[in-house]
């Protein structure tokens, strides 16, 4: 091994590192606000990626049904639950009507990769805030366990309907429009420089968000302590919406940045997934800046042991968590659930 | 006049009767992958189902298809059903070879015979007692194996770097190459492994150059297979690029787009059925299929690993007409004896070979099962 390839291989981890690192940000966001261990958070990816894909090769995106699908029986949960108002129904009927509308328009017009990556947005990212409405909201004060078991339900629906939507073999899609570098003998490809790109920007933006603006303080007080946050006001469930909007959104943005890097399938979201998962799990699933560093960490090991033991890639990947959770359990002791 | 209905009605219900005792279906239990990560084996298997024939002799055929996902427990779970509660005659699956692996004890403990969709050569040998009920219709990974290596001793190649998937055909591949390469003298500079679903394959593909192979031989099946190839083209190699047979459907071509062309592989006859010459007894076989795939499932859908479950239909239809002269359907006799009519099967023609078995091989299939070809702009191009 000399330096080019190592530096290829530093290139390839920093590339995945981003990913994993969004992934990561919003599975400790969903976990700190509604205590939802979000597993779906890699079909998100998946399916930002197929759907943005399949708008690049002009076809309508199955997806765009299931879009349809949740937001009525989200307006139906509201329905249920006797909390109809004009908001309600513009967000649960109307949104997802446009979207389908703009789609069946746009599909066979081919209008470019912004207004793709744009739609794509559209029609993935409401999918969370729908689920959270219908699956996750009336379970709001059940144990962790019973969310994470509700979640892994969620994923396994999802992966399912991914087959259905999108069958069974992968796709590429083109990639946004970027010049190459070049940094001394290393080729730096534009889709690269997009990744990180907006990797930084959206961390900032989060930042922002949540130092600056009132929802960012109420999502982070609910965080803090959920009663105390409900006492002096803040709607819980409404700060479990807005985090399950913004985790669908960097999924599916996610999504977008890696589909033309590599082919992608209706099933590649979980491991995707579980490797921003690992990330969170070592920044401890409660700050933002550890799970970031851990998943530029779980990049680089990855790209490393897939150039010296490819066959045993994931093994290493994955263990790497054990002597992490060893050294937080003996520095903190076991966590109890808070009630 | 009601007396006459009457006479009518029960007349017409004795013919009924009469024919259902004449004409008892033959059950054909079949279990395929359609979900999972064998999907894009499992889906066009389930499509061929449909076009096998319904009725031999008088007899009615009745297809029952469950879907194992690959999922070995599943795929024995079914396999079970369909034998105790269809009251199978003949069982079609899985298309995976552990799957199929471990059908393979249900089979013989049940003593009926099943006809397997998996690649590997372990599901028919070496025969034994369990075996004996074991057929499998796709080609030996041997054979494709040997092509693969005398094409590159032809075309001069001494070196090879090996990138498989970490799953049992990645590391039946290995196995296979290595030993077809070693017997033509050419080495195996580096061998890698990837998933199915990873993200990047740089790691790998940087080892594989830094080898300095004279030709790289990627084995996955499907779409994944062309991400160390697109991989590679990124990072400058412009060396020989072969891959195995599991590529070859349309989607493949449709992902690797310009960064395919010019590899080469071994195949089963039917991807290039219009190219072979007329006088290739598999051309007018493998045609009839794809002209009845395609009008069912829309232009340039067919793929050859539908063609194995159609290829299974044809071993059980060729069969069941000696079978039918020794026992009823629905009787141990009967499938003891499709058993052994599918054993005596000699030259039979089938959409990917022509079988020849024997009570010691229950695969058959020569060296007529598999041309080369090259992908040539965009399209499959047979090689003489």
């Amino acid at each position: 091994m000399d330096s080019t390839i190592g530096l290829i291989l530093v290139q390839d981890g920093v590339i995945n590192g981003a990913i994993y690192a969004l992934l990561a940000l919003s599975l400790v966001l969903v976990f700190t606000v509604t205590r939802v261990i979000f597993i779906p958070q890699g079909e998100f990816v998946a399916y930002g990626a197929l759907t943005y894909a399949a708008l690049d090769n002009g076809q309508l995106p199955g997806s765009v049904w299931l879009l349809c699908g949740l937001g009525v029986a989200a307006a139906l949960a509201g329905l249920w639950r006797r909390q109809v108002s004009a908001r309600l129904l513009a967000l649960t009927l109307a949104l997802p009507a446009l979207v389908l509308a703009v789609a069946i328009w746009a599909a066979p017009r081919r209008l470019g990769v912004a207004f793709d990556a744009a739609l794509t947005l559209a029609i993935v990212a409401p999918m969370a805030p729908y689920l959270y409405r219908i699956g996750f909201q009336p379970l709001a004060e059940a144990s962790v366990l019973v969310l994470l078991i509700a979640a892994v339900g969620v994923h396994l629906a999802m992966v399912g309907l991914g087959l259905v939507f999108f069958g069974p073999e992968g796709w590429r899609a083109t990639a946004l429009p970027a010049p190459s570098l070049a940094l001394g003998d290393l080729p730096v490809p534009g889709q690269a420089l997009w990744i990180v790109g907006l990797a930084i920007a959206l961390m900032l933006a989060l930042f922002a968000f949540f130092e600056l603006t009132l929802f960012g303080r109420a999502l982070r007080a609910t965080a803090v302590n959920r009663l105390g946050a409900r006492l002096v006001g803040i709607g819980t469930a409404q700060s479990g919406l807005i985090a399950f909007a913004i985790a669908g959104a960097i999924g599916a943005l996610s999504g977008i940045l890696i589909a033309p890097l590599t082919t992608v399938y209706y099933d590649s979201g979980f491991l995707v997934g579980l490797k921003g998962f690992t990330a969170a799990i070592i920044g401890g699933m409660a700050a933002y800046p550890p799970a970031v560093l851990a998943a530029l960490a779980v990049g680089l090991l990855e790209s490393f042991a897939s150039f010296w033991a490819s066959a045993f890639k994931e093994v290493i990947v994955f263990t790497a968590i054990i002597p992490v959770l060893l050294w937080r359990s003996l520095r903190h002791g076991p966590a109890e659930e808070e009630e | 006049m009601s007396r006459l209905l009457h006479a009518a009605l029960l007349s017409a219900g004795i013919a009924l009767a009469a024919g259902g005792a004449v004409a008892q279906p033959i059950q054909v239990g079949v279990t395929i992958s359609t979900t999972g990560p064998a999907a894009s084996l499992g889906i066009p298997q389930r499509n061929s189902i449909a076009l096998l024939p319904t009725e031999i002799d008088g007899h009615k055929i009745e297809y029952t298809v469950l879907d194992d996902g690959a999922d070995t427990t599943k795929a024995v779970a079914n396999i079970r059903k369909l034998i105790d509660e269809t009251h199978a005659d003949v069982i079609i699956g899985s298309s995976t070879t552990p799957a199929s692996m471990a059908m393979i004890d249900v089979a013989a403990e049940k003593k009926v015979p099943m006809i397997s969709l998996a690649a590997s050569a372990r599901l028919v040998s070496p025969m034994d007692d369990q075996r004996r009920w074991v057929f499998k219709v796709p080609q030996n990974d041997s054979l494709m194996a040997d092509a693969i290596a005398e094409h590159m001793a032809k075309a001069g190649v001494k070196s090879v770097a090996f990138i498989g998937f970490n799953d049992a055909y990645g590391d039946g591949w290995a196995a296979e190459f290595g030993r077809a390469a070693k017997a033509k003298g050419i080495e195996i500079v580096a061998t890698e492994k990837f998933a199915r679903t990873d993200q990047s394959v740089t790691g790998q593909a940087l080892k594989m150059m830094a080898a300095k192979p004279d030709a790289v031989l990627v084995a996955g099946s499907g779409t994944p297979a062309a991400l160390p190839q697109k991989t590679l083209k990124e990072r400058g190699y412009t060396g020989k690029m072969y891959q195995t047979h599991g590529i070859a459907n349309n989607d493949f071509l449709r992902v690797g787009g310009k960064d395919v062309e010019g590899t080469v592989l071994p195949v089963g006859p039917i991807v290039v059925a219009a190219q072979l010459p007329d006088s290739n007894p598999i051309k007018a076989q493998a045609l009839k299929y794809v002209n009845a795939y395609e009008a069912a499932n829309g232009p340039g859908s067919v793929a050859a690993f539908g063609a194995h479950a159609y290829d299974a239909g044809t071993l059980m239809a060729a069969a069941i007409p000696a079978a039918l002269k020794k026992a009823k359907p629905g009787t141990p006799e009967f499938r003891a004896a499709l058993r052994d009519a599918m054993e005596a099967q000699k030259d039979l023609v089938m959409t990917h070979g022509i079988a020849t078995m024997s009570p010691t091989e229950h695969n058959g299939f020569d060296t007529r099962a598999r041309v080369m070809v090259v992908i040539d702009n965009g399209k499959w191009k047979l090689l003489p």
